[in-house]
């Protein structure tokens, strides 16, 4: 039943809207007949193929990048005592919310060839660093913005393994690189390839970053510029955006492939087993320096905002003039809606994308239902869709639709913006339920049916309890995602009362005395979400050491 | 929502404004919903100047950059509940007229000229109506031009010179229909071939090709490049924020007209009529004198009121009357020279940068000395990086235009040839152009 209800919910508000759209990319231009010669223009374009180039390579090496920064990170976090390590971790998932413009005219500030950085650099060494450059620039953004997912993933990962495992490791004499190798990091595997497939297919499917850095030679903004230049219908924006869709399943099918016939899940939930581990203080020292390290790289462009948000005029020097509130004021007297509207629209997206994902996630994983990986692949595909292209599709979809209790027509209502900011975060959230599912044994599910619990008191009560952390890190990432979105709001928005955040700062960027105000109201938007990241995160802590204490009391009685 | 229930308290209004029936003539009621790509320092200065005077009205601007403006009055048509499109380029308003989604209006305000400098104000077929001009010229960041020792720049044939390598930026006119129009009128100006030379002599020392038209104020404003070629207001509203940039129109220069119009079945079309005939007023003139709105009044009476500097276009012939602008040329071509840019410009901007780099090299080895092998070289490489792959004819011709604006919209409509293989054709010359210039280039430049 839940699986119809889902499949009919994803017909309806993916798939279709879009296919209302992309349909063109199978059209012959001439004569309107089905065909596929607009993809034998694609592979034989010179242009296109570099520009798919480009985009593999981008994605991998961002991959790459996005690694170093998250494992150190999340191990050191859940392995030792390490005091701040819920700061770290909430830390760690701000990067995710870079509110659009503002946080690439940072990152130009700063990393730019006449950045803070290369403005010292200079003077210094007379030396200037192409950081910005070209693919190089979307590379460092990228991986800077999207490492979280591999942070957060991985982290719920490592805290699922029976610790009994890495005790035994260690009474065999297993230690340092050799246990993470061999043992933790194994373990922790679904974690981490949920993650680094998010960051890869996110990473080539992205059109913000690249456009923001106007690098046009990568596919995503090629699709992009082609949609949405005036006047223009030639399909090939449409063919482009069937090809992402197209990878971005095969890079999740490779996925799956790797994970396939491996078996990740352990009996005992994390906190049982060995406490978190002493480090020596010379260890100590060494693990704070890469920390900080990777804290002061990937919370730059915060940094920056920052910067950009209290400074009075910031061009073309290491930092600016001169320092004022008055951007904040400016903001303030007009921002209070677009503040309450995110948190309302993000939130009850987040809501839907982790009740439904849960519910993916167990259709796929626990039932026998055929096809039923199909939901999985289509709520996925959402990755790949460009914006433009769900906001499209929508408006084309409900603008016939009136509803009774609606004012106007369906497609102008604000409650569609929250489905398409759902339906946009669903993977996010969706990877993070299939990886936590992954680690809980079904045999525990099998023990409570043997003791006669119902099939839904036993998802209610075993389950769903089992997978909040995994439940938590996919509601945070698709929250926090969601409060910044602006390509499908920013067609979708049809009053100006029912704003979001990410629409305020785009309205604020469009003329020179906005900057400062559209940086302010960017730090409004990534205050509000780390607050809320740092709240969930010690709600789930305070939750474990429940847990424990109760569990301990239950040990103690027998 | 606070907006539902403003719409609810609307409606209201209306109702009661239908029960009242005896009210005088002003006093209009309701709401007036405009589509507008303007920034909050043009909306919110109008929106106030208008409410003041109809308090019964509410007016609300729903900001879209004016791609996405126009997709959104497409999409919506089937049941419109916007009242106005308010943008800069009369271009848009031409998509949108030729899908029949605006109304034509009648202007009751006396005294607007029919055009300013060479270029009409209002759309001849009275849909669209020009209420402001802009000009085009170069803005450049003080700082930058000090820093890295660079002359100020004052005409377009400045921004070729070898000193200005990586320092300029501009955007595509694919993406803004203002530098579309700047395209068109050196196109025009110049002649086909000779323009689109400029235009790559010029886009040889380009440091970005910009996705938005206010990347490149952003850009010169941040210091990421000292120069850009950007519309008067960018340049003139950044500069009076505080940041060290100045501004100047070159002697030839393109004035773009900034236009209104009522979308078809407009909910509050009167209230959408009495806008028009506000921003045509006397006060809603005076409105764009503000330093930071600052467009040019299409009403000749409200420069008399201008502070001493302000260009006034109707005396000062210089200012865009150069060029005797063929809007139906540029109609015709329109998304054949967008096209062309892209594929010559934007997409191969490194290729296009890499071959100048080698050209201007040989050339300063040059200087001073006399080898004619090298010199038929150079010339050779220049003529590479020039060849453009149509001719002005071809560009101009309806049958060839057709294939990069078709429309479908039934089936029976038949169109030959597919965009994406004529640009897949460009893309091959231009690419094998361009490295040819190089490699020529480099030849010379080995000889010297």
């Amino acid at each position: 039943m839940a699986g119809i209800a889902i499949a009919i919910f994803l017909l309806a508000f993916l798939i279709f809207p879009v296919l209302k759209v992309i349909y063109v990319a199978f059209q012959d231009p001439d004569t309107g007949a089905l065909t596929l010669v607009n993809f034998s223009d694609f592979f034989s374009a010179s242009l296109f193929r570099e520009s798919f180039y480009n985009s593999f390579y981008v994605a991998s090496v961002s991959v790459v990048f996005a690694t170093l920064f998250a494992v150190p990170l999340a191990y050191f976090t859940t392995r030792f005592n390490f005091s701040g390590s819920v700061l770290i971790q909430t830390l760690g998932i701000v990067p995710l919310i870079m509110p659009p413009f503002v946080g690439a005219v940072a990152m130009k500030l700063l990393f730019g060839t006449n950045g803070s950085i290369n403005l010292l650099l200079d003077e210094w060494f007379g030396i200037n660093i192409p950081f910005m450059e070209g693919l190089n620039g979307v590379i460092l953004v990228e991986s800077i913005h999207y490492f979280p997912f591999i942070l957060i993933n991985l982290s719920a990962a490592l805290n699922n393994i029976d610790r009994a495992m890495e005790e035994s490791a260690q009474n065999l004499g297993s230690r340092g690189m050799r246990l993470f190798r061999r043992i933790v990091f194994p373990l922790a595997m679904p974690g981490y390839v949920a993650g680094a497939a998010l960051v890869f297919i996110k990473v080539f499917d992205d059109l913000g970053t690249p456009l923001l850095l106007d690098v046009n030679k990568m596919l995503a903004p090629q699709a992009y510029l082609r949609i949405s230049s005036i006047g223009i219908s030639d399909p090939m924006g449409y063919v482009i955006s069937v090809i992402l869709i197209a990878f971005s399943l095969f890079a999740l099918w490779t996925s799956m492939l790797a994970m396939r016939g491996k078996d990740y899940s352990t009996l005992q939930k994390g906190g049982g087993g060995l406490a978190k581990r002493d480090l020596r203080s010379w260890e100590k020292v060494g693990c704070y320096a890469v920390v900080i390290f990777i804290l002061l790289l990937v919370l730059s462009p915060h940094v920056g905002l920052l910067l950009l948000s209290f400074g009075t005029i910031w061009s073309y020097s290491v930092l600016p003039d001169a320092y004022t509130l008055a951007h904040y004021t400016q903001m303030l007297a007009s921002s209070g809606q677009f503040i309450t509207n995110t948190l309302l629209y993000a939130g009850l997206a987040a809501l839907f994308d982790v009740v439904i994902g849960t519910a993916i996630a167990y259709i796929v994983w626990r039932t026998k239902l055929p096809s039923r990986q199909w939901l999985d692949y289509m709520a996925t595909a959402a990755l790949a869709v460009p914006g433009v292209v769900i906001g499209i599709g929508y408006l084309r979809t409900f603008n016939d639709v009136n509803l009774p209790f609606v004012d106007g027509p369906v497609a102008s209502w604000w409650f569609v913006i929250v489905i398409a900011l759902a339906i946009r975060r669903l993977p996010y959230a969706l990877r993070a339920c299939v990886a936590a599912i992954q680690q809980v044994s079904v045999m525990l599910e099998e023990a409570a049916e043997n003791l006669g619990a119902t099939k839904r008191r036993t998802v209610w009560r075993i389950t769903v309890p089992l997978m909040t952390g995994g439940i938590l890190a996919g509601f945070i990432t698709s929250f926090a995602t969601a409060s910044v979105e602006l390509s499908a709001t920013i067609m979708l928005v049809a009053r100006e009362s029912d704003a979001p955040l990410a629409f305020g700062i785009y309205e604020f960027m469009q003329s020179a005395s906005g900057r400062g105000a559209g940086a302010a109201l960017g730090v409004i938007a990534v205050v509000i979400v780390t607050l809320a990241t740092y709240v969930s995160h010690r709600i789930i802590e305070r939750g474990k050491q429940q847990q424990q204490s109760s569990g301990n009391v239950v040990r103690e009685e027998a | 929502m606070i907006g539902h229930l403003r719409n609810v308290l609307g409606a209201l209004l209306v109702s009661a404004a239908a029960v009242f029936l005896a009210v005088p003539a002003l006093a209009q009621t309701g709401k007036l919903i405009v589509v507008t790509s303007y920034p909050p320092d043009t909306t919110t200065a109008f929106k106030a100047a208008f409410e003041k005077k109809y308090p019964g009205v509410k007016v609300e601007m729903l900001k879209k950059k004016t791609s996405a403006g126009i997709k959104y009055l497409q999409e919506t048509a089937g049941n419109n509940t916007s009242d106005m499109f308010w943008a800069s380029a009369p271009d848009a308003f031409e998509v949108l007229k030729g899908d029949d989604l605006l109304v034509k209006y009648k202007v009751k305000v006396k005294g607007i000229p029919k055009k300013v400098g060479s270029f009409p104000i209002n759309d001849p077929e009275g849909y669209y109506k020009g209420f402001a001009a802009s000009g085009y010229g170069i803005m450049w960041n003080t700082r930058y031009l000090k820093a890295k020792k660079l002359p100020v720049p004052k005409e377009w044939a400045d921004l070729k010179k070898p000193v200005y390598f990586g320092h300029v930026g501009m955007s595509a006119p694919s993406r803004s229909g203002t530098t579309h129009l700047t395209v068109e009128t050196v196109l025009q100006g110049e002649g086909w071939q000779k323009g689109w030379a400029e235009w790559k002599a010029i886009a040889g020392n380009f440091k970005t090709v910009t996705e938005r038209s206010f990347g490149v104020p952003d850009g010169v404003n941040s210091g990421q490049f000292g120069v850009g070629i950007v519309i008067d207001f960018f340049g003139l509203s950044s500069k009076a924020s505080g940041f060290p940039v100045d501004f100047v129109y070159p002697t030839v220069t393109t004035l773009v007209p900034a236009n209104i119009a009522i979308v078809k079945n407009a909910p509050n079309a009167k209230n959408a009529a009495a806008f028009i005939e506000f921003l045509l007023s006397k006060e809603g003139q005076e409105l764009l004198l503000n330093p930071k709105i600052r467009r040019l009044p299409v009403n000749p009476a409200t420069y008399a009121k201008a502070p001493s500097d302000f260009p006034n276009p109707f005396k000062d012939s210089s200012i865009g009357s150069k060029v005797k602008f063929d809007l139906k040329l540029s109609k015709n071509r329109y998304n054949v020279v967008n096209s062309l840019f892209d594929v010559m410009i934007t997409y191969r901007i490194d290729e296009l940068r890499a071959a100048t780099k080698a050209i201007q090299d040989a050339e300063a080895a040059m200087a001073g000395k006399s080898n004619a092998a090298a010199a038929k070289l150079i010339a050779e490489a220049r003529a590479a990086v020039d060849a453009t792959p149509i001719t002005a004819v071809q560009a101009g011709e309806g049958g060839f235009n057709k294939i990069f604006k078709k429309k479908r919209k039934k089936a029976s409509v038949k169109v030959t040839g597919r965009q994406a293989d004529i640009e897949g054709q460009w893309d091959d010359m231009v690419k094998a152009n361009y490295a040819k210039a190089k490699e020529l280039a480099e030849k010379a430049k080995s000889m010297l």
